[in-house]
């Protein structure tokens, strides 16, 4: 879903910007590191069905000088029983070439839903969890990520 | 080249969660990058990790070009038992890089 000649950062400002003025106003507080809603649809397609938010704790630095290696770490409230666990965790970065980042796949063994990783991030941008559980519903958390030089190649 | 390695506990009370470093030496080329000639270097990652623990799937990461070079992955497992605890970095190229442990449950 690549935007070519449109800056996401303005898109997404420009829509909200947009939304004020059609007085399409909510008043549910919208989270500040949320994924952009067209990220949003493309993950509801991929899980079918729409992730809630909750559960999950998604935990990156909000400065990262050096794109080549962000560390990473995402946990989720889970008992992690053979009836009530976190089954796959996926993150995903929408400002890279390649959104997909990596999934974790977790089971009752595992003992406890968290993970630690270290991710390139191309340029600024909001990386995204969703944690599917064992009865098939679905968390979604961001966390916003400044970059002062990007990873991926160059 | 790929050297891994992990870290945990050698020993672990029953139903104690315990955490688990690995890290293996590896460049993740992602294929996105040039060589000084301007040649693209192709990708070559490993794109999946997986931890067993007494000869059940504890842990599996499927790993994209977006992980950084020498993957650094940390998790945890329920102690239940002593025995082995196993580790496999497959490579794009085919290569499983292999390492092992063993936890001592009392």
């Amino acid at each position: 879903m690549p935007l070519p000649d449109i800056d996401r950062r303005t898109f997404v400002v420009g829509g909200t910007a947009a939304a004020l003025a059609l007085g399409h106003v909510t008043l549910v507080p919208r989270p500040a590191a949320a994924a952009p809603n067209e990220f949003k649809e493309v993950i509801k397609t991929l899980l079918g069905r729409e992730p809630k938010e909750g559960k999950v704790t998604l935990k990156l630095p909000p400065i990262a000088e050096n794109g080549n290696t962000v560390p990473l770490t995402v946990g989720v409230d889970s008992p992690m029983t053979a009836n009530d666990h976190v089954s796959a965790i996926h993150i995903l970065a929408e400002g890279n070439p390649a959104p997909q980042v990596c999934t974790f796949r977790l089971n009752p063994n595992t003992g406890k839903a968290e993970a630690t990783i270290r991710i390139r991030l191309a340029k600024s941008q909001i990386v995204t969890a969703v944690a599917q559980m064992a009865d098939g519903s679905a968390y979604i958390a961001g966390a916003e990520v400044k970059i002062t030089v990007g990873g991926c190649g160059g | 080249m790929a050297r891994p390695r992990v870290r945990l506990p050698s020993q672990a009370k029953p139903g104690e969660i315990v955490e688990v470093r690995t890290m293996i030496d590896h460049p993740m080329d992602s294929g996105l990058r040039k060589s000084e000639t301007g040649a693209v270097i192709p990708r070559k990652i490993i794109n999946r990790f997986e931890c067993l623990y007494l000869g059940e799937p504890v842990f599996v990461a499927e790993l994209q070009p977006s992980v950084s070079a020498d993957p650094y992955i940390v998790f945890h497992l329920r102690a239940r038992g002593s025995g082995k605890v196993e580790f496999r970095w497959t490579d794009d190229d085919g290569t499983v890089y292999r390492d092992e442990a063993t936890l001592t449950v009392v």
